[in-house]
């Protein structure tokens, strides 16, 4: 029986930690980012005397009191409110950009963002009780929300999305104490799990709209081999965005072109074919073309 | 056609969607900026407006604090949203020579052209003369002593006391000087603190440029200024007044 699995998959399906690898990987990401915050602002965590560790949150920070970091859609809110800012907290938005624009923009939500510990809890439960949808919301509307919050920036004169950000809250109440944020995480929670799949993070967040924007020129991607992928759907039925895994579209371009892929790696450990994989976009081309002549001849 | 319709559909409903969202959005940032205007920044704030717009709520004015004194408001409370504030009844402004909290903020929502602590206009102490133990004819004056600017911010000033002989000695808040750091609201001994800080514009009023006001240096006179002529002596009536200059036309 195994032989005869072995025999027919070209690639072996890994096993054990293996195959939770990036999932292992996300976690400690988004658990030591959140401890690096709360260590600098509760112990003192510091480089050398004075030099704090990592200090701020994800709005704005500082790691080791020379490298300056900004949310860029948030300095965005704030650059429509009409106000100038101070050179360090450009410098910051830039280097974010920067970052995110090479590795994908919606690395951010998967690998950073700590409302996706709560989503990613909710669709998991929501998986085991098999919770089916209220209703049916256009996965365009995030992009809708980011419009709105850039106007409101605008007209209110205050940075609109950070006012009631629940990704601000949340980050916010865990390093510098609790309030009532914990209601709208709660909030998102039950929305995720009992209305809507992938409800905050696949809809309506407009950050997460904002990154997808910058993902799409990303080239951090998850690689497409046509020739060995056997239509199985094991991919989409893991992906949080699985329209982003459109096979047709992906046997074209060879890669996970669209923005709101967020590079979380689901799917690439559970292709049974080995068909996806992290690489980067120069790369995919050379590995398509490599592939090509061999397997259809 | 078809396409073009529905395309044209699609936008117009998430427009209407977008907007019904947005005012209701807009709603709440409104009664989110307007929450409790009593706040109390930290050094080099911008006014309120401006410092509403450019905090971005990061935190590092709160990491950077040494007496950890400033706060981020939580979701909920009765602080606008995220930005920092301090309560000077438990913890005042210690007023860092280096002012560190300034120099943390990464957007210049604290000004960075603040480089001398006691140029810091963070609020005005207030005092409630009716439940200040000086007032009352007691010797406290607790506030001008631990005032880190005594003698320019708070002065201890005599005071006539009703009918005795011995004035009161009280203290009084010069506005030109005071901070607003709130050590004086911590040291106050008063079960509540007879003395407060306020931001500024809540409690302070303006004379208006049109009044001159004699010796009190800016506001001199400093047009020519003549008083009146004194009447001529023909004018002054040579019987003497009372009822008797009012009967005397009868």
């Amino acid at each position: 029986m195994s032989m005869a699995r072995t025999t027919v998959s070209i690639h072996p399906v890994p096993t054990g930690l293996w195959a939770w690898r990036y999932l292992i990987l996300r976690r400690l990401s988004q658990f030591g980012l959140l401890l690096l915050f709360f260590g600098t602002a509760h112990w003192g965590w510091a480089l050398t005397e004075g030099t704090s560790l990592l200090s701020g949150n994800l709005s704005a920070s500082e790691f080791i009191g020379l490298i300056p970091m900004a949310d860029p859609f948030a300095v965005l809110q704030i650059f429509l409110t009409g106000h100038m800012l101070q050179t360090k907290v450009i410098l910051g938005a830039a280097i974010v950009l920067g970052f995110y624009l090479l590795v994908g923009g919606r690395v951010f939500c998967a690998w950073v963002c700590p409302v996706n510990l709560v989503t990613d809890l909710a669709g998991w439960l929501r998986n085991r009780l098999d919770i089916h949808p209220l209703f049916h919301l256009s996965r365009q509307i995030r992009y809708w929300v980011l419009g709105v919050a850039l106007v409101l920036s605008a007209i209110s004169g205050v940075a609109a999305f950070e006012w009631v950000s629940p990704v601000g809250m949340m980050h916010r109440e865990i390093i510098f104490g609790l309030g009532l944020g914990i209601l709208a995480l709660l909030a998102i929670f039950l929305f995720d799990l009992l209305t809507l799949k992938h409800g905050w993070c696949g809809h309506l967040c407009p950050l997460g709209a904002f990154y997808s924007l910058l993902g799409r020129t990303a080239p951090l991607r998850v690689r497409f081999d046509k020739s060995t992928c056997t239509r199985c759907g094991e991919c989409a039925r893991v992906c949080p965005e699985p329209q982003v895994l459109d096979l047709k579209r992906l046997a074209t371009v060879g890669f996970v072109s669209a923005g709101e892929c967020s590079n979380c790696g689901r799917c690439t450990p559970i292709c049974p074919e080995g068909s996806l994989a992290f690489d980067f976009r120069p790369l995919i081309a050379r590995h398509n073309a490599a592939l090509e002549p061999r397997r259809t001849t | 056609m078809h396409n073009r319709r529905e395309f044209l559909q699609r936008m117009t409903q998430g427009a209407a969607l977008a907007g019904t969202g947005g005012l209701l959005w807009a709603y709440l940032l409104r009664q989110e900026v307007r929450a409790q205007p009593f706040a109390l920044r930290p050094p080099g704030a911008l006014a309120e407006a401006d410092f509403n717009a450019t905090c971005i709520k990061c935190g590092q004015c709160v990491n950077a604090c040494p007496p950890h004194i400033l706060n981020l408001a939580t979701a909920g409370g009765s602080l606008p949203i995220g930005m920092p504030a301090y309560e000077p009844r438990t913890g005042p402004c210690v007023m860092c020579p280096d002012i560190p909290c300034v120099k943390n903020c990464p957007t210049g929502a604290l000004n960075p052209g603040l480089t001398n602590i006691a140029d810091a206009r963070m609020g005005l102490a207030v005092i409630d003369s009716e439940n200040c133990l000086s007032w009352k004819g007691l010797r406290c004056e607790i506030c001008h002593r631990d005032c880190p600017l005594k003698g320019k911010a708070i002065t201890v000033d005599p005071h006539p006391r009703l009918t005795s002989k011995h004035a009161v000695f009280v203290p009084v808040v010069h506005s030109d000087a005071c901070t607003g750091c709130g050590i004086c609201v911590k040291a106050c001994p008063t079960a509540e603190p007879a003395i407060r800080i306020l931001p500024a514009r809540l409690v302070q009023g303006k004379i208006g440029d049109h009044y001159r006001l004699n010796g009190t240096g800016e506001t001199a006179i400093t047009q020519d200024f003549k008083p009146a002529p004194p009447p001529p002596p023909e004018a002054i009536p040579a019987k003497p007044g009372g009822l008797d200059v009012l009967n005397s036309g009868l």
